[in-house]
């Protein structure tokens, strides 16, 4: 889906402007190389051409061993048009989470040899597309901050530091490491129907990361903040976010500990 | 005053007009990594309108990478004192850290820990639930006699945890953030004040103007500049180059730290905390040579040593692997659990980019470029500094500059481990206390001039329609390369003449560059260009001031000059660079005075460890 179209979800065919097309086949490396085929979704937003595949061959024997490192060398060394986020290069900013052979992942931590030839890559489904691989994620980040991602006290602030037994501190565990990569949310059926409303599973691990927080003093509220047909119990334990994560995290896991505490309460 | 939001017809450049929105604030932060973030959100809290410009989302910036730590007197494993924090920081600097700035990072940092803790950063506990604490390289206790354990650390994910903690606390503020906007050039009045800056949206291709009384960089360091770094991509030092091209000085930019433990070949960094929590580096003959580089400290000297150790054992054949070209990093002898609790991070990496089971095999490393101890010369209130009518501590009106885009200077000649998260925070800190200060919130602003935005337009459009002979990702190559072979852990007289020549000519190179993609919604291609061209005039600078230095100092190590010269050379480099690539060279001279009477000067001596 192209930003240009935005079409209501419940439409079931793409409009025309938003079928994938053939694109261009770029040349081959070398005679003599190892050379992996890549089919990679381009999209430009300068003109009225609907999305294409373009096929580019991966000279192997001048590139890492990582899908970023191939794109970074198509665009050094075949096409600089090619457009895609990249940051740290070694899994922990997520800023190049994209689709890679059907999977929602880093291309930075993904190997290219771990995926079947040709490797297709498309941006994370279901998010409006800004230009290649690069989607709009303003909605995904107006969620993550609607959660509140900051500790809440009303107790007096301590003059040294809140403590927090080693026990306690490893209930963070599994949580505090989220990179906002949004590999987990957009690959979420239920995130693609409703990401207007309900949350999805980045946010939600994030607000269990607070709820979960002994030092934090507002769970209650951040409890009633979820207390929504949407936001939380859009999660119907479809597990693709577990799937789905390239820090092998497990959002699904944490939504179901928000779903008891939610219980727990009542009782 | 110009309301935000308000289009204005631009200057026409090149017969095509680039329609210009003007935005008016308080202060405005270029950069949201950590100390741009603590400086926005003592802005924020301080009642002055600020805006926080970003090439990329806050927590995409690079101290999400930091892994070991952040230092801090906070003495929770047993005795310590900030005093002795400063002394370390002084000699790790090889004394040419500016001792005022370096007693006000020391003496504020146990409050700026805590403060992180109560925004709720998860560090890793010891078992009565105080922080927990690890060695770190060159800290000490007693003034060089013992080993400090002064490190905080949320496992090896100290930078992840406070940049993500700290963004929450920019949200809990409502602070603006202008998200994916590429800032191209500094705004400066004919009276040298800085007015603002230009930036170039890239969601939508539209240009910015942003008016302010105070313009913040916090745009990082250049680790790009070289071959291999454990430095992200945005590492490209787009304030240093503003700076430079607004005709203001970098200082101290010879001074480039390697640090000791990068992936082979990846180049992604593994923290110093393996070794404070016990592990080790060995060469071919399963030797722990750090012993006899530096009996006392061994694994935890300062890195300019360690790095330097393990080039000498490679270049003495005793490097490992088929080319004998790196050296070994052991922590399989460490307990799994501590392993599993303390360095998860680095137990992820070591697999996924060297294919090696920490458990049981070693990790392959090698000296990586990690971080510009030179930057932006500023007081220890974060202000930006230049040299005029002979008065080096010339405060630039208008102009901070704060974390590694800073020389403030602190790290001097070569920095400790775990102390640049704590320059981040006391400095972001130390900012934002100085605009509440001497900034009234909303007042008013006199008028850019008409033409403020004309010189950015013209470098913008410049290098979009760029049509020379070269690709912007082989200029980058040959700077890379240059970079590598001629400026990197030793230097030596010729090589550095050489280099010099090499690399003002790929400066020239410049000139010829190409650029592909003509659009301007995420032009990727544009953005490396301008990201090239601020590159490029770093590593000039960078080459002619490493060219200069006749001596050895920190991460400075000329073979040809292996002493430490203080009586000629206990002074900061200042670079300035023209537009035709002809570098200045002056000096200022290292504070030799300390803040208060609580401490007193720390006198030269020999740097062992």
């Amino acid at each position: 889906m192209t930003r240009k179209t935005e079409i209501a979800m419940v439409e079931f065919t793409l409009p025309k402007n938003s079928k994938i097309t053939q694109g261009k086949t770029w040349q081959h490396a070398p005679a003599g190389a190892r050379e992996t085929e890549f089919r990679i979704y381009r999209w430009s937003p300068d003109d009225e051409a609907n999305p294409h595949i373009d096929t580019y061959y991966v000279n192997r024997d001048d590139c890492g061993p990582m899908v970023l490192d191939a794109l970074i060398w198509i665009k050094n060394n075949i096409d600089p048009t090619l457009t895609f986020r990249r940051s740290c290069r070694e899994g922990v900013c997520g800023s190049c989470a994209m689709n890679i052979d059907g999977t929602n992942t880093l291309a930075c931590t993904k190997a290219i040899d771990d995926n079947k030839a040709p490797v297709r890559i498309y941006p994370l489904p279901h998010q409006p597309v800004v230009k290649d691989l690069v989607p709009d994620l303003k909605n995904f980040y107006a969620q993550y901050a609607s959660i509140e991602p900051w500790l809440h006290t009303t107790s007096p602030t301590p003059e040294k530091e809140w403590k927090q037994s080693h026990e306690d501190r490893t209930k963070l565990d599994g949580m505090y490491e989220c990179i906002l990569c949004a590999c987990c949310s957009t690959s979420c059926p239920s995130y693609w129907w409703n990401s207007d409303r309900y949350l999805g599973p980045a946010a939600l691990l994030q607000a269990n990361r607070w709820v979960q927080d002994s030092r934090d003093e507002a769970t209650g509220d951040r409890l009633d903040n979820l207390e929504d047909p949407f936001r939380l119990y859009r999660c119907h334990t479809i597990l693709n976010c577990s799937k789905a994560c390239p820090k092998s995290l497990n959002p699904a896991k944490q939504i179901a500990q928000l779903k008891k505490a939610m219980v727990d309460r009542q009782v | 005053m110009a309301t935000n939001g308000k289009t204005n017809d631009a200057p026409a450049v090149n017969g095509k007009a680039y329609p210009i929105t003007d935005h008016s604030y308080d202060v405005v932060v270029v950069g949201a990594g950590g100390s741009g973030l603590r400086a926005v959100v003592g802005c924020s809290e301080a009642g002055l309108r600020t805006a926080c410009i970003s090439k990329v989302f806050p927590t995409r910036s690079h101290t999400v990478a930091a892994q070991g730590g952040i230092a801090a007197a906070l003495g929770n494993m047993g005795e310590d004192d900030w005093r002795w924090h400063m002394y370390d920081t002084v000699k790790g600097s090889d004394w040419l850290g500016d001792q005022d700035a370096i007693e006000y990072l020391c003496r504020n940092a146990p409050a700026a820990v805590y403060e992180l803790e109560h925004w709720g950063l998860p560090f890793s506990r010891r078992d009565d639930g105080k922080i927990y604490q690890r060695p770190f390289g060159g800290m000490t206790t007693h003034y060089g006699k013992g080993t400090a354990q002064r490190t905080c650390a949320a496992a090896d994910r100290t930078g992840h945890a406070m940049l993500h903690t700290m963004y929450g606390q920019a949200l809990r503020h409502s602070a603006e953030f202008y998200i994916e906007y590429f800032a191209i050039d500094l705004i400066m009045d004919e009276e040298g004040r800085c007015r603002g800056v230009v930036a170039l949206n890239l969601d939508d291709g539209s240009m910015h103007r942003f008016s302010a009384n105070m313009t913040i960089l916090a745009t990082g360091g250049y680790g790009r500049t070289y071959f291999s770094c454990t430095s992200a991509h945005i590492c490209t030092g787009d304030g240093n180059a503003m700076v430079l091209r607004a005709g203001l000085p970098l200082q101290d930019m010879e001074f480039v730290q390697f640090h000791p433990t990068g992936i082979y070949g990846a180049g992604c960094l593994i923290t110093e905390g393996v070794r404070g929590e016990g592990g080790y580096l060995v060469n071919s003959e399963g030797e722990r040579f750090m012993e006899r580089y530096a009996p006392s400290a061994k694994d935890l000297a300062s890195r300019d040593v360690v790095s330097r150790s393990m080039t000498i054992e490679i270049r003495e054949g005793r490097g490992v692997g088929k080319n004998k070209d790196h050296i070994f990093l052991h922590l399989d002898h460490l307990d799994p659990k501590v392993i599993h609790e303390r360095l998860p991070g680095i137990a992820e990496s070591s697999r996924i980019f060297a294919g090696v089971d920490v458990t049981r095999e070693p990790i392959p490393v090698i000296p990586t470029c990690h971080y510009n101890m030179g930057g932006i010369p500023t007081n220890y209130h974060g202000e930006a500094l230049t040299k005029k009518n002979g008065n080096a501590d010339t405060v630039v009106p208008g102009l901070m500059a704060l974390g590694e885009a800073a020389c403030v200077s602190v790290h001097g000649a070569n920095r400790l481990g775990s102390n640049s998260l704590i320059d981040l925070v006391v400095f972001g800190r130390a900012a934002a206390l100085r605009c509440a200060e001497i900034i009234t919130p909303n007042a008013e602003q006199p008028a850019l001039p008409k033409d403020s935005a004309d010189s950015a337009l013209s470098r913008l459009d410049r290098l979009r329609h760029a049509s020379g002979s070269t690709s912007t990702a082989q200029l980058r190559l040959n700077m890379q390369k240059a970079m590598q072979s001629h400026c990197a852990v030793f230097r030596t007289g010729p090589v550095l003449e050489e280099g010099h020549k090499l690399i003002h000519d790929i400066h020239a190179g410049m000139a010829d560059v190409h650029v592909t993609d003509r659009s301007l919604i995420w032009n990727s291609d544009l953005i490396e260009t301008l990201e090239l061209d601020n590159l490029m005039a770093q590593a000039v600078v960078t080459m002619d001031a490493a060219k200069n230095r006749t001596e050895s100092r920190g991460a400075h190590a000329r073979e040809d000059y292996p002493e430490r010269d203080d009586k000629n050379w206990m002074k900061h480099t200042l670079s300035w660079l023209d537009a035709k690539g002809n570098v200045t060279l002056d000096y200022r001279p290292v504070h030799t005075y300390t803040l208060t009477n609580d401490v007193a000067y720390i006198e030269p001596k020999a740097r062992v460890y």
